[in-house]
């Protein structure tokens, strides 16, 4: 028995395609990278929850700067590290918004360690969307906080060593211990279940802020193969093995 | 009333919307007293402290964006760690208010009040081709009056005002008339105002609102940074103040701001006194700067003495604007010294009249 | 039984060659392009029909979202 193609590929047969809630412009971001998948399912989730008008992003500085590019829906763009203020700023004074911030583990997990901490520590009510790929990558493959012990960065040339660079930070687990917040889990994006638990996850956590449950708080765990210097295939693999001993998936907190 | 209470009573009554803090010394009155005073059981008004001067502005940053009437205000320490804040806020084309209620620096220098944020408040004091509108108040009255001043001048910019004041004003008791209570902007007034660029949830009908000071192509950077001198520029023509004070006889002029200023209204009357004719001649924005007025004065006048609570920075714009017609001259106390009118009377005398 | 019959269309020129949704396809009908896009990247293509069940998981994995799947129950 055989189909033709052009009998499949009809508008009722649609099973998967582009939310309209992304913008359609070419990402920037290098082949394979994470932050695609984490976009999609974002615009997918504000798409499907009808909330469009509703939501703000803040997106932070790093490779996700331009974020705003790719989901349609208002934006601001926040000074290094500061999207969990200006998110603050933002859902006071518009309580009835979804409010989220996009950070890097650069952004969120260094330079924006102050902010991160106090916005979850008064449980603001917004959602902070955290890519961790354990590297800066925008600015060219530079140590992360979150970067594993001996592993080659472009200041860490014979791979991070404690005495000198301290530990891989582990902020998930550390923001999870504080009383403002309410949902913080770790998930990744490399396989099809992967992605739709993370989605199952920004879904929660956005449904989440309509009931003013606190800060809630998804951290990614992503690739940089560019930064990693891999395919993004090799690059999955080497997250599984390495990255998630260290970084394990799964709910760190619920209530 | 307090100078600082009064900050605070003035944001409840021009219909404030946010106010975002950090305790520092001289200005902590300024929370305290929103805290005390609840506005948001009265106009919906949210206040609070943070947990850095950085968030702080960050906070008014977020705030901004949605086109509400948002401020903060600090101390000198605290106005260096804003000062990333301010340059976004001016890159991204926001209004805010921000109060600087000086005091003694450099490092965490003293308590006591100083005037040696000038450079720092004037010439943006974040990184890039900025400016921030700046108002300098010389009595509680001018701290009531230019809060709302400067909420609709950042809103007739799009650009961050700030009120730069020193501890003297910020501690002193004086009376003072409140306005009459204006109510927060509803969503239509913002969508009225700031329809275009606010952050209120993207609406089908409309394309998303991005807000950003970020441009990679630097044609387009460049042709940005045209529009923003051209907003100073207008500034320059449209939103100039000064005042003058015995000037028009006057062979000296004392050019002071803030509660130099008021120090040196003493100096007027004793210079008088002793046969000597003094007047006063005050900027009231700091930037942009009052340069014709006291160009027109240069032409007329026998000496200029600049009088400030630092080692001498608004005297620069003084010369600038002087440009060699007649002596110019600095006298300052610092470090947390607050002149005598007796001593600027000296000073007059020694350097400008001997001369 | 229901059976299935898929498609896959990518759009090509957005395409980035990252070979993600190659390795996600449980029968193997995706492989990237011996040519290039118009931004030099090796595109991804659907070698052909046969075997496509329309999982959508290219989709799914795909991070520019330039994958579109069809499926159609061709039998009942």
């Amino acid at each position: 028995m055989s189909v033709e193609l052009k009998e499949i590929i009809k508008e009722e047969n649609i099973v998967y395609r582009k939310t309209p809630a992304l913008t359609g412009n070419v990402m920037h971001y290098c082949p394979g990278c994470s932050h695609g998948v984490v976009h999609k399912l974002i615009a997918e989730v504000v798409e499907e929850m009808g909330v469009r008008d509703k939501t703000i992003g803040v997106s932070p500085v790093g490779c996700s700067v331009l974020a705003y590019n790719y989901i349609d829906i208002d934006w601001t763009e926040a000074a290094h590290g500061r999207a969990p203020a200006v998110a603050t700023g933002i859902s006071r004074l518009h309580p009835g918004k979804f409010v989220f911030t996009y950070q890097g583990d650069g952004d969120l997990a260094s330079i924006g360690t102050a902010e991160v901490m106090h916005a979850c520590n008064r449980g603001e009510n917004i959602v902070i969307i955290f890519v961790n790929n354990a590297i800066y990558g925008m600015t060219g493959g530079q140590m992360a906080p979150t970067t594993l012990v001996g592993q080659v960065t472009s200041t860490t040339p014979r791979g991070r060593d404690v005495k000198l660079n301290g530990f891989p930070m582990k902020i998930t687990e550390l923001l999870a211990r504080l009383d403002g917040t309410g949902f913080v889990t770790r998930q990744a994006v490399h396989t099809p279940p992967a992605i739709r638990k993370a989605k199952n996850a920004i879904r929660k956590a956005f449904e989440n802020t309509k009931k003013d449950k606190g800060t809630s708080f998804i951290e990614i765990v992503g690739t940089c193969s560019s930064g990693w210097k891999m395919t993004p295939v090799e690059a999955n693999r080497w997250m599984v093995e390495k990255m998630f001993p260290e970084y394990p998936l799964g709910d760190i907190k619920d209530i | 009333m307090k100078g600082n209470e009064v900050i605070a009573e003035a944001a409840i009554r021009c219909g404030c919307d946010g106010y975002f803090g950090y305790p520092i010394t001289p200005q902590s009155e300024i929370m305290e007293t929103l805290m005390a005073r609840e506005p948001w059981k009265e106009t919906g008004m949210v206040v609070l402290q943070a947990e850095s001067e950085i968030a702080a502005i960050n906070m008014v940053y977020g705030a901004a964006a949605c086109g509400k009437k948002a401020m903060t205000s600090s101390s000198s320490p605290g106005l260096s760690l804003k000062q990333e804040g301010l340059t976004y806020l001016a890159g991204a084309e926001l209004p805010c208010l921000v109060v600087d209620v000086a005091r003694g620096g450099p490092g965490l220098g003293t308590i006591q009040p100083a005037q040696s944020d000038y450079f720092q408040a004037t010439r943006g004091g974040g990184h890039g081709d900025y400016h921030l509108l700046v108002l300098a108040p010389a009595s509680v009255q001018e701290m009531n009056d230019f809060v709302a001043l400067g909420f609709e001048l950042a809103f007739k910019y799009r650009n961050p005002v700030m009120i730069l004041a020193d501890g003297v004003i910020g501690q002193m008791m004086e009376k003072v008339r409140l306005d009459d209570r204006v109510p927060r902007w509803s969503d239509e007034d913002i969508e009225r105002i700031s329809g275009e660029w606010a952050l209120t949830g993207k609406k089908n009908e409309r394309a998303r609102h991005v807000v950003t000071s970020l441009e990679l192509d630097s044609y387009k950077q460049e042709e940005f940074n045209h529009k923003l001198q051209a907003k100073y520029r207008r500034m320059e023509t449209e939103d100039v103040r000064h005042e003058e004070l015995s000037c028009d006889d006057a062979d000296y002029i004392f050019v002071a701001y803030g509660s130099s200023a008021r120090v040196c209204q003493k100096s007027v009357q004793l210079c008088r006194e002793q046969g000597i004719k003094a007047g006063l001649f005050r900027p009231i924005t700091l930037y942009p700067y009052p340069r014709l007025p006291l160009q027109a004065l240069a032409r007329r006048v026998k000496g200029f003495l600049a009088v400030e609570m630092s080692a001498g920075q608004m005297v620069d714009d003084v010369r600038l604007a002087v440009n060699a017609t007649a002596p110019v001259e600095h006298f300052g106390r610092y470090g947390g010294v607050i002149p005598t009118p007796d001593e600027i009377v000296e000073a007059l005398k020694k350097q400008i009249i001997k001369a | 039984m229901a059976k299935f019959k898929g498609a896959v269309v990518v759009d090509t020129e957005k395409c980035k060659g990252c070979n993600l949704c190659v390795v996600a396809c449980p029968t193997g009908v995706l492989s990237l392009a011996r040519e290039v896009n118009g931004k030099g990247y090796h595109y991804s293509e659907m070698t052909g029909p046969g075997e496509c069940i329309g999982c959508a998981n290219c989709g799914m994995v795909c991070p520019d979202a330039v994958i579109t799947v069809y499926r159609k129950n061709v039998q009942n």
